[in-house]
């Protein structure tokens, strides 16, 4: 039962900028910062003047643990130039700028601010991958982490779930990661971008290079298959069903719908917004659905007056390759236990007729965790106005597209409509 | 039963004598492994503990290969993956938990459904980590 929810003043988005993601031992969460907010200060079409900007909004899961620094808020704003405006950190794992981005929705719906920016970054590379493992298990239940889960493995004994209930198997995880590395190659910002075939090539060429007996797969899936060049992580999750360990950064500016005009001709328009919160993995009614991304796409629904049917293209958290197929199904784009077999017939491709993760999702984009709710969005946003180069949707005029974030195990999920007029 | 209250520690107290202890809400009763000392249906704390047999059903699992370094230093590792799962219970909740007795190097070999049994774990009597075990019947 979820009320009908809108805002008390039109939102539009009117800027947008990201840092390349991937792994940069040289800099920063503040280089990316700045890098992310001079290319959205180039984007804004008729210009802006920074000082104008009322607040920031900034998401960051765990920059404390991984880079042993707080207090973001303040630290962006002065190397921003921006003192004294007032900045706001938020927290939802994966979810993080995501929220920031609905805090900063609010703020200009209440008239309490004009012009905001949402920014969102974080910095994992300086870590050990199992520091890493254990610094994004911070997001999970005491209870899951104390069992030794990492968020492969969860998302791992999700697969198993699921492959048990509808006879789903790793070759359909497959389809996913291969879907995902078509787009990543069309993507100049992903840390990721090069296909599997190409992937395979090279490593061909170099063992030939080094005179060893070149590899013999067939196709992308004998590849994947292959446990020397994709391995376990936590089985049935592998390397190549994970995100990867990133560093990045990515904002947007927001403004007020009546002032959009001033920044640019074609803003686009908050429709709708959802948020829910779920349960640990032990407590969860289900394990092939999260309960908080069904309840954040129906509030988003509603308060659009739009279903799954209406929106052309998604942006979907697909921090593991199972994830892209249940998120497919709990946003209702297709029904129960036939996700998997949708994205096998190519329904989720860039040219097909559902797009899923044009980007290249978190799996090839990258994913900073605290930068994925808004470099989602900036998808959705390049996409809307036909700026998305070579890996734009070939479908004629977009107007709806969408962006679903998770923390965690579905503990916090959004789901962002937005729309071109 | 036991009156005293019901917290994470008596939890893992009674773990380290065998027992899976929940808490039941006396007023829905519902029954939470491990339990809680608030009900969520009923928001009310009128709770009380409940043994559970320690029987139930592999529902989901994963044999992690990287764990994190605490895992790691008893000796987990790519060649010696460790089994984290969630155990449906007889009596109807899940857990989360390890799984042992099994090889995690043959995955494809470890059901989903498989019954399964709580056993004592005295290999890490002094890791305050609050994990049931479970191994196959
Ligand atoms: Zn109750």
């Amino acid at each position: 039962m979820t009320k009908k929810r809108k805002l008390g003043r039109g939102v539009a988005v009117v800027g947008a900028g990201m840092s390349p993601f991937g792994m940069f031992a040289e800099r920063t969460s503040t280089d990316l910062f700045i890098e992310a907010f001079q290319e959205m200060t180039g984007s804004v079409d008729k210009g802006f003047e920074p000082n104008d900007i009322d607040a920031l909004y900034l998401g960051n899961f765990t920059n404390d643990f991984f880079v042993q620094q707080s207090h973001w808020g303040a630290i962006l704003v002065d190397a921003l130039g921006l003192v004294p405006k007032p900045a706001t950190r938020t927290e939802g794992a994966c979810a993080s700028s995501a929220l920031a981005f609905r805090e900063a929705v609010f703020a200009i719906a209440s008239g309490f601010y004009d012009i905001v920016l949402v920014g969102g970054f974080e910095q994992m590379s300086k870590q050990s991958t199992e520091q890493v493992a254990e610094g994004l298990a911070l997001a999970a239940s005491p209870y899951e982490r104390e069992a030794g889960f990492t968020y492969p493995g969860v998302f791992g004994a999700i697969a198993t779930a699921y492959f048990d209930r509808y006879g789903a198997t790793r070759e359909h995880l497959m389809n996913v990661t291969i879907k995902s590395h078509e787009n990543g190659r069309l993507n100049p910002k992903a840390q990721h971008q090069r296909s599997i075939s190409e992937i395979m090539a090279s490593r061909i060429e170099k063992a030939a290079s080094r005179g060893q007996s070149p590899p013999g797969w067939q196709d992308e899936k004998e590849f994947l298959a292959d446990p020397q060049a994709n391995p376990v992580i936590a089985w049935p999750t592998h390397l190549f069903d994970c995100s990867p360990i990133s560093d990045g950064a990515a904002c947007v500016l927001l403004v007020g719908e009546e002032l959009a005009a001033s920044f640019t001709d074609t803003p686009m328009h908050v429709r709708g917004l959802g948020q829910a919160s779920g349960r640990n993995l032990h407590a969860a009614d289900d394990l092939t659905s999260f309960e908080a991304t069904r309840f954040a796409a129906r509030e988003a629904y509603e308060m659009a007056g739009l279903s799954p049917a209406d929106i052309q293209f998604a942006e979907v958290h697909d921090c593991f390759s199972i994830a892209e197929i249940l998120h497919g199904e709990d946003l209702g784009f297709f029904d129960p236990g036939t996700g998997f077999k949708a994205v096998a017939e190519g329904l989720t491709r860039r040219d097909g007729p559902k797009p899923i993760n044009t980007s290249g999702g978190l799996k090839c984009k990258g994913h900073p965790v605290g930068a994925t709710g808004v470099a989602q969005l900036i998808e959705v946003w390049q996409q809307l106005r036909g700026e998305a180069g070579e890996r734009q949707i070939p479908a004629k005029d977009l107007r709806f597209g969408a962006a679903h974030s998770m923390g965690g195990t579905g503990g916090t999920c959004t789901f962002t409509i937005l729309e071109r007029w | 039963m036991s009156e005293q209250a019901i917290s994470d520690s008596a939890f893992a107290a009674f773990l380290d004598q065998g027992q899976l202890q929940g808490s039941r809400c006396t007023s829905c009763e519902a029954v939470f492994v491990p339990p809680r000392g608030w009900c969520p249906k009923c928001h009310q704390s009128d709770m009380q503990w409940t043994r559970t047999s320690g029987t139930g059903r592999l529902f989901a699992f994963s044999c992690i290969a990287i764990g994190p370094p605490w895992m790691a230093a008893y000796g987990y590792d790519r060649d010696h993956p460790y089994c984290s799962a969630v155990v449906e219970l007889d009596e109807g909740p899940r857990v989360v938990g390890r799984l042992e007795g099994v090889d995690t190097n043959d995955p494809e070999n470890i059901k989903i459904g498989m019954w399964l049994v709580l056993q004592q774990d005295d290999s890490k009597s002094d890791d305050s980590r609050i994990c049931p075990v479970f191994s196959p019947v």
